[in-house]
């Protein structure tokens, strides 16, 4: 049943490479970041995987970690790229 | 094979279903939107039912709840990125792949 779980790990492998291909041929930065994004969760799906495999609850901190450091990604990226006069209250 | 291992078995093959389609959808879709909108749904669903897959697996109650909580975030993570980006991509000005085309 366990070996189910590490070939499920290989297919997410296999996504986060769809994740490179889209970063290589991405046009705009906006691409880049959402392949970075599909690593993320591909990430997260293999750490939740690979934990289920072989019941070892310290993959699940890694899955946490993953989904918070991928949103905090997308975030920066939202920020660095925005323009002057962005911001609501007119101080961006 | 009780029916609990042939329900994660299936769990998990839908899980891993999703996520492929969501990064074929990534790759083949014309446009930023419909890009993001394969990625941030698709892939979402399919981390659900894997995790859902790991949690049945597992068997105890603790780590179903640590799991559920992994998908919680990725969920909130991903609707508020891609609402990120999309504003990004339209100050970037990309054009979508329906411009022009009239209603």
């Amino acid at each position: 049943m366990a070996d189910w779980f590490t070939l499920a790990a290989v297919f997410l492998l296999l996504s986060i490479a769809v994740a490179l291909v889209r970063c290589w041929r991405g046009p705009g930065p906006v691409e880049r970041i959402m392949a970075a994004q599909l690593a993320g969760t591909g990430v997260i799906g293999v750490a939740v995987v690979l934990g289920a495999a072989r019941r070892d609850a310290a993959m699940l901190d890694a899955a946490l970690i993953g989904t918070l450091l991928a949103a905090v990604a997308v975030t920066a990226f939202a920020r660095s790229a925005a323009r002057p006069g962005d911001r609501p209250d007119g101080s961006g | 094979m009780s029916w609990t291992d042939l329900a994660v078995l299936a769990l998990l093959g839908a899980g891993l279903a999703f996520y492929g389609a969501g990064s074929l959808g990534l790759l083949r879709f014309p446009d930023t939107a419909s890009r993001l909108h394969a990625l941030t749904k698709a892939d979402n669903l399919g981390l659900g039912l894997v995790a859902l897959a790991a949690a049945l697996h597992w068997g105890s109650l603790a780590v179903a709840a640590k799991i559920a909580l992994v998908w919680l975030f990725a969920v909130i993570a991903a609707g508020i990125t891609s609402q990120l980006l999309a504003r990004q991509a339209r100050l970037d000005g990309t054009r979508s792949h329906r411009d022009g085309v009239q209603p």
